[in-house]
């Protein structure tokens, strides 16, 4: 060993030292994010303050609640007895009195399975546009389903026809994702009959027929297709279902009916209310409101005057205007312009007019979309001498729409929020109209935040799972290079 | 001048649909359903029950007529209207008529071309306060804070009230019924003002209501009634003489325990008449001979209606007060039927 000019050095590594104690863990988190100087120091303690003061408000309250009662009234004497005399404590008895108004309104109640086996199909419906060519989320997805409804089945009358045709529905959809799930999408296309079958009853030719339009548009179209251009064909389909909408359907589905009456009671629209009001219109509003919006989107880019003009107007129109003045529009000045004693469903109204109203903003998303693209994209679908709709198709909208996703969700989330709203035509939403009516029977008066608390918290379930679903698609579709 | 021309389109409007559909009556016949613009809900007056079932007094209203007319209470479609939407659903024919606490006023009646065809429910605004305000009259309220619902006929007379009796106040104003409750008990305000009925049950279901009292002063007159539309006056005359049977069958003593033995039982010749076990009365109205019969086995007389949904004995506790029968010394007076 080498004579060494040190007069000591170490031959073993010392094991590591533990780091002190501010440096490590909780301690050097909260130094460094919460204590890091003086003025931090008392910010968080003012925060700590509000946080505490919060919590020892608001605790009781909630920590106090009472589930059996029949009235106010009682919830406070049970209250006074269990927490003394001055004790707060929420209500919650009036939610377990009054759920199924704020479900389903006055839907008759012996009939309540048919608006949530629409619901729980509604789920199977989206499930190949939400997780399209991803077999196994649709396969979790349509379990999902299929667990809820058995659910209902359990808890509700149900018929046995009902039971038997939804068991195999759900059977056949099962196998068709595992097989060929591609082919689930067709479920999607007939599903909005099926809903509106399952929802206001009546005979069942009424949405057959209705779907036998789309039928003769897509033949018509099919037919013409390798004869004509996209255009024509699309416009000899349209005009030939029209025809068939205007002249056909009606005759057909009485005639059908008269042959085999089968069908289930009719629900009159005024008895819908509380989410299931609120559902409908939402879901409605957003599915047609996204293709309707990309229309205009469209037309408001074209290069033919009348198309553009009229899109340009009608989305300034209705973006010009508040909701609440189409709503108005809606319940009262619609009536003054259509023939006396034509009974043009109010709940039809609204949800043709929030559609509008969400599809001119959608529009304007989706223009955002279509000018961010660089130019350079719409140059190369030319040079691969694709046709205008097959570059759309193909090229822009794709990309166009992964720009537009956070826009787009955006704007639904704000639209089904909207469908509170309609309380001010008189029609029962959740959070006004039936909170209104449960306040004034007199057990219930008095009560002030429950049935807001009850129903805000659904409506954040909703909104958050459609905010968390935008977030995965955009890491799904994201293709940039970052 | 914003307000006449809304009045004014109204109006038209309303003319519109008079032209529209002048038979009421052959409508309602046919469509088999009585169309009754009614309250999005309000506590004893017109509210579903936990099945869906409308009830409360201004609905009873409805089904008296209903059973006049079709001969079956429960054939009602009721409308929930908001205080925008109410008349221009009855201008616009989408109800037949409008039970929906109303006030009477000249413009409704005239400009609106609008008839108020009786008044079922005498009502006017007061006042409830905290019992240790020591407050026993509206006129000690000077400099105290109010809450009162905005955008309401009741705002304008809390001030024609202060401004008249030189007083001063500061006024909370609140959205509905149930933030105005909520701001009195968290002592917001000093006193709560809105119509009388509406008082009472907001006190009938406060945690202390002994600690509360109503304030004797009435500031203002709200004769509430059915509404129907002008150019059918035949049927006017079928709500308002369906509504005064009801007022007769109190003071006549005819209730819905007796209503059936009583038309055969009796000697009174008016009782006889109203229930069309002498004369045909239905008939000029174009309703059968037992119109007035049904009316009053639907839901009992007025003395009834009122006991059954707003009065002493339930929590509401409402006293029969201007709306007790004239021989009683109140206001409900119905003309003879003769």
């Amino acid at each position: 060993m080498a004579e060494s000019s040190h007069a000591f050095v170490r031959t073993a590594i010392l094991p590591a030292q533990k780091p002190p104690l501010t440096e490590k863990g909780v301690i050097k988190w909260l130094r460094e994010n919460l204590f890091s100087g003086w003025f931090n120091t008392i910010l968080t303690l003012i925060g700590l303050w509000a946080i505490y003061s919060l919590i020892a408000a608001a605790l009781p309250w909630w920590l106090n609640g009472v589930w059996n009662a029949g009235s106010l009234g009682e919830c406070r004497a049970i209250l006074a007895e269990r927490a003394g005399p001055d004790a707060s404590g929420a209500c919650w008895a009036m939610v377990r009195d009054r759920w199924h108004q704020f479900m389903f309104g006055f839907y008759p109640q012996d009939q309540y399975w048919r608006p949530a086996t629409a619901f729980g199909l509604l789920f199977a419906a989206i499930a190949p546009v939400l997780f399209s060519g991803q077999k196994g989320f649709q396969t979790c997805m349509l379990a999902g389903v299929a667990a809820f409804l058995a659910a209902t089945f359990w808890l509700a009358q149900v018929p046995m026809l009902a039971v038997g045709l939804t068991t195999i529905l759900m059977l056949v959809l099962l196998t068709l994702a595992q097989v060929r799930p591609a082919a689930v999408m067709w479920f999607t296309v007939i599903y909005p009959a099926l809903a509106f079958f399952l929802l206001w009853g009546g005979s069942f030719w009424v949405p057959v027929a209705a779907m036998t339009g789309l039928l003769v548009l897509l033949v018509a179209y099919r037919l013409l297709l390798p004869r004509t251009g996209v255009g024509i064909a699309a416009g000899a389909g349209i005009g030939l279902a029209l025809l068939w909408w205007a002249v056909l359907d009606a005759p057909v589905a009485a005639g059908l009916t008269w042959l085999a009456p089968i069908g289930l009671e009719p629900v009159a629209s005024d008895r819908f209310g509380g989410f299931l009001l609120a559902l409908t219109i939402g879901v409605t509003a957003i599915s047609f409101s996204l293709p309707m919006g990309i229309l205009l989107a469209l037309g408001r880019q074209s290069d033919m005057v009348l198309i553009k003009t009229l899109s340009v107007g009608f989305i300034e129109f209705i973006r010009g205007v508040p909701l609440i003045t189409l709503l108005f529009t809606a319940s009262l000045l619609l009536q003054y312009f259509l023939p006396p004693n034509t009974n043009f469903d109010l709940i039809l109204r609204v949800i043709i007019l929030v559609t509008f109203f969400a599809a001119a903003y959608i529009a304007e998303v989706i223009r955002g979309g279509l000018a961010a693209l660089p130019r350079g994209q719409y140059e190369a679908a030319d040079a691969l001498g694709l046709d205008y709709w097959s570059a759309q198709r193909l090229i822009i909208m794709p990309q166009a729409l992964k720009i537009a996703i956070p826009g787009i969700v955006s704007t639904f989330i704000g639209l089904f929020k909207d469908t509170t709203l309609v309380a001010f035509v008189g029609l029962q939403d959740p959070l006004k109209g039936i909170t209104q009516i449960v306040r004034a029977d007199i057990a219930w008066k008095g009560i002030y935040w429950e049935p807001y608390i009850f129903v805000g918290a659904i409506f954040f379930v909703i909104c958050f799972g459609m905010s968390r679903y935008s977030m995965y698609l955009e890491q799904k579709l994201k293709r940039d290079h970052r | 001048m914003k307000k006449s021309l809304f009045f004014g389109t109204l109006a038209a409007a309303g003319a519109l649909a008079g032209f529209a559909s002048a038979d009421t009556l052959a409508d309602i016949k046919a469509r088999g359903e009585l169309l009754c613009g009614t309250n999005t809900g309000l506590t004893g007056f017109a509210a579903p029950d936990a099945n869906g079932v409308y009830q409360g007094f201004d609905v009873a209203v409805c089904k008296a007529i209903a059973a006049a007319v079709l001969g079956d209470a429960t054939k009602v479609r009721y409308v929930p209207t908001t205080g925008e939407t109410r008349f221009t659903a009855l201008a616009s024919g989408e109800v037949d008529l409008l039970v929906r606490n109303s006030t009477w006023t000249f413009s409704r009646d005239t400009d609106l071309k609008f008839d108020f065809v009786a008044v079922n429910y005498y009502d006017g605004q007061g006042f409830m306060v905290k019992k240790d305000l020591g407050v026993s009259s509206a006129k000690e309220l000077d400099g105290a804070t109010v809450c009162i619902q905005t955008g309401t006929t009741t705002e304008l007379n809390l001030a024609d009230f202060f401004k008249a009796n030189n007083i001063s106040y500061t006024p909370v104003t609140v959205a509905d019924d149930s933030e105005a409750q909520r701001q009195y008990v968290a002592g917001a305000c000093d006193a709560y003002t809105t119509d009388a009925s509406g008082l009472a049950a907001t006190r009938a279901t406060l945690p202390d209501a002994e600690n509360h009292i109503i304030l004797p002063e009435i500031i203002s007159k709200e004769p509430l009634g059915p509404v129907v539309r002008h150019g059918d006056n035949n049927w006017g005359d079928i709500v308002r003489w369906t509504f005064y049977a009801l007022v007769a069958a109190e003071e006549l003593g005819i209730t819905s325990a007796n209503v059936n033995e009583i038309g055969t039982s009796t000697v009174n010749p008016e009782i006889k008449r109203i229930l069309g076990t002498e004369g045909d009365m239905g008939a000029m109205m174009g309703l059968d001979a037992e119109w007035a019969k049904r009316a009053i086995a639907a839901n009992g007389n007025y003395g009834e209606i009122f006991a059954a949904n707003i009065g002493e004995s339930t929590p509401i506790g409402l006293a029969r007060g201007l709306n007790a029968q004239w021989t009683q010394g109140g206001l409900m007076y119905a003309p003879p039927f003769r």
